[in-house]
């Protein structure tokens, strides 16, 4: 059963991974036993599962995904939400309010207008109907305060870093709350402006030096960088 | 000035008008991401055939009613520029140019996952800048490259050459002169690492005998383009790849 690539070898769409008894994961598909990669990547083998993982591409929605998208549309008891993603997601407003929403006696502009951004929570997709999203959970709900950056999604496995290395680097150095939805947008919320923009140009290098080596060094440097450049 | 038609096509060591053999193909020039503002682009050289190609998508599909409910719907625009030929051309679609959009379309979807992006569109636009033959091929090959880089899911990548039949003798990668002086013209696009023809076409008259060469010599070429198309890809993306083994251990 062999396996034609090393580990995280880049692969273009069509070259052939592996034959045998594996399982096909994301950008793969198979063909009898043969394994093909779909996609621009990096090839990898875990247990049985081969795997490439895409170096661009659009956001797909997935179940318990964290987002983040702004209102573009509101309706009697629901709002339509830009998740950054080829699919508009829905967001009913039972799945918003901790009560329920009367559209006779409430206006629901009242609570999200069109260009106001909500964290949320996605609660179900299957490619079929428009995936539908929640914030009724802690930490979800409307923005108020902060700014959102919004980076190549699939850049963002990079701003989490290992185990949330990455971005638990960035809340420590600059005290900014951070949060990094799978869709490609980030929130960031600090005491001042100024702070949440040493974070923002800290994003915007990982984006630019995804792959680079020792890029959470780097990164630690300019944010020091930047902290002693305005106290000064 | 329009050039009239050339005494001799391939002279008696056998080479052709611009000096290449006969189953050589043109300096093939590609590059992966050109556009700042396109999901996934391309620009790719035949010689003197020159293509722009922006990949938009998968995105959300106006009008509505257009949408498929099991797959994307992938739409194709081949364009050439009024500067891209040595008489102006009208910038309106033309009749040839509508046709080559279906056809440019037809070749490219057995290679996409259509159906991993149900009710939306894939939109690829075609700008031809400069037209020396062969702009169908360039354009198909350019288009598969865009698909990649915008990361929509393929089988694989689709290259395509044209084969031609020039004073009686098969030639690989048609320019212009060949083209309209020569007796056929046979484009073939194909997923080279499926083994599988997704675009064939001819013009003109081969013998049975001529066209098994013709393709044979066309599948050839399309190899070719295939290895360069990979490069491409690689030269674009891999740099960051190398230091990505990296980054990952040092975390």
């Amino acid at each position: 059963m062999p396996v034609f690539f090393s580990q995280r070898q880049f692969v273009v769409p069509g070259e052939l991974l592996a034959e045998g008894n594996y399982v096909a994961g994301s950008n793969v598909y198979r063909v009898g036993n043969m394994f093909f990669s779909s996609s621009v990547g990096l090839a990898e083998l875990k247990d049985r599962t081969v795997t490439v993982i895409a170096l661009s591409g659009c956001y797909i929605p997935r179940p318990a995904d964290l987002v983040i998208g702004e209102i573009v549309e509101v309706s009697m008891a629901s709002w339509m939400v830009d998740i950054n993603s080829p699919y508009q997601a829905i967001l009913f407003a039972s799945e918003f309010l901790s009560k329920p929403l009367n559209p006779l006696k409430e206006d629901p502009r009242r609570y999200l207008d069109v260009g106001d951004m909500v964290i949320a929570k996605v609660l179900n997709f299957d490619r079929t109907r428009n995936p539908s999203l929640t914030a009724r959970e802690k930490g979800l709900g409307k923005i108020t305060k902060g700014i959102v950056v919004e980076i190549d999604v699939t850049k963002i496995p990079r701003v989490i870093g290992r185990r949330g290395s990455m971005v638990s680097m960035l809340k420590k150095e600059t005290g900014c709350e951070i949060i990094v939805g799978q869709n490609g947008r980030i929130w960031i919320s600090g005491k001042t402006r100024e702070d949440e923009m040493i974070v923002m140009e800290a994003i915007k290098k990982i984006e630019r030096e995804a792959h680079t080596s020792g890029l959470t060094d780097r990164v630690r440097e300019l944010i020091l960088k930047m902290k002693k450049s305005q106290g000064g | 000035m329009l050039s009239s038609a050339p005494t001799k096509l391939i002279s008696d060591d056998g080479r052709r008008a611009d000096g290449r053999r006969l189953d050589q193909l043109r300096e093939i020039k590609m590059e992966v991401s050109t556009l700042k503002n396109a999901d996934g682009s391309a620009y790719v050289a035949y010689g003197k055939t020159r293509v722009m190609v922006a990949v938009y998508g998968p995105r959300e599909l106006h009008p509505k009613h257009l949408a498929l409910p099991d797959r994307a719907i992938l739409r194709c625009r081949y364009h050439m520029a009024p500067f891209s030929v040595e008489v102006r051309k009208s910038p309106a679609p033309s009749r040839r140019e509508i046709e080559l959009s279906k056809v440019i379309r037809e070749a490219l979807e057995p290679a996409v996952f259509t159906e991993l992006y149900p009710r939306t569109s894939i939109d690829v636009f075609i700008e031809v800048l400069q037209a020396d033959g062969s702009t169908r091929c360039a354009s198909i090959t350019a288009a598969s490259l865009a698909l990649a880089d915008a990361g929509v899911a393929m089988r694989d990548l689709v290259a395509a050459v044209a084969v031609g039949k020039v004073e009686g003798k098969l030639v690989l990668d048609v320019m212009d002169v060949e083209d309209k002086y020569g007796e056929a013209d046979l484009p073939v696009a194909m997923m080279p690492s499926k083994k599988a023809v997704t675009l064939i076409q001819m013009d003109g008259q081969l013998t049975f005998e001529e066209f098994k060469e013709a393709f044979n010599l066309a599948v050839k070429g399309c190899n070719q383009v295939y290895d360069l198309q990979k490069e491409a890809l690689r030269r674009h993306f891999a740099p960051k790849i190398e230091e990505l083994e990296g980054g990952m251990s040092s975390g």
